[in-house]
């Protein structure tokens, strides 16, 4: 498949992105850069200094939304992605209804509880909208041990078991290789080239 | 009692025919607090932990879910 017509089938697809931190913001731009249709991007937070290490932000951007720094950011790299932005906290409620008619979901929440959250509305509540979900990323090195896991429509891709916390901090390069490996699975499955 | 527990063939010792998925938990000594659970591929949700069970044979999927993102 040449890259026109890739770009023309995800034209038609609408992605949704819970979160937009280290995960959501670059795989949020991965996508925008292959030519996605629309991007339904929610996160409740503003743009701060420390988020500078891994998150697809600038320093003028510090003290924005970053829902909406992500917006001007993406209309800069790809103006035919359409973006829509929710300062949100997410809530199932806000889930079902801000992302039931996406053609995919991409979890990238920072805590655990609100990971646990949203798969479980997901697939509770949202069945047969495939879900793609980051756990374990922090650190850095140990590339092999970051591997993709699928169990129905739901896709966890990371190590599995890197915590972030003081002493593990979340950095770009695992962050960067964590959220493109999203984007990437998101490919495959908006191209149907995924394996069964 | 014999599972495949995330895809592994495992004998978990127990004299019980059933256990529930704390049990289960303890047992593994899985100690991470978030959790999706699948028992045959449907899902279990958190305050159904110490009512389904499991038995031998069944398809159990515990994945732990970790902050950072």
């Amino acid at each position: 498949m040449q890259f026109h017509e890739v770009q023309h089938i995800l034209s038609k697809k609408v992605v949704g992105i819970a979160g937009c931190g280290g995960l959501g913001s670059n795989a949020a731009v991965a996508l925008a850069r292959v030519g996605i249709g629309k991007l339904i991007l929610a996160d409740f937070d503003s743009v701060e200094s420390s988020n500078l290490n891994r998150q697809y932000f600038f320093l003028d951007q510090i003290g924005t939304p970053k829902v909406t720094a992500l917006r001007s950011t993406i209309a800069r790299i790809s103006p035919s992605s359409a973006v829509e932005a929710h300062i949100a906290l997410l809530d199932p409620e806000k889930i079902v209804s801000l992302y039931r008619s996406c053609d995919l979901l991409i979890e990238a929440f920072d805590k655990a509880e609100m990971k646990e959250m949203i798969i479980e509305t997901a697939l509770l509540r949202l069945p047969g909208l495939p879900l793609i979900s980051g756990v374990g990323m922090a650190g850095w090195g140990r590339n092999e041990r970051i591997r993709i896991k699928q169990t129905g429509k739901l896709f966890i891709v990371g190590d599995g078991v890197s915590e972030a916390d003081e002493e593990h901090p979340p950095l770009a390069p695992r962050v960067g290789v964590v959220s493109n490996m999203m984007a990437n699975t998101a490919l495959d499955i908006l191209l149907g080239t995924e394996k069964e | 009692m014999n599972l495949t527990l995330n895809h592994v063939q495992e004998d978990i010792l127990t004299e019980k025919t059933v256990l529930t998925i704390n049990e289960l938990r303890a047992l593994k000594k899985f100690s991470f607090k978030f959790l999706v659970v699948k028992v045959n591929g449907v899902l279990v949700l958190r305050d159904q932990y110490d009512t389904v069970t499991v038995k031998e044979g069944d398809f159990v999927e515990i994945i732990h879910l970790i902050s950072g993102g």
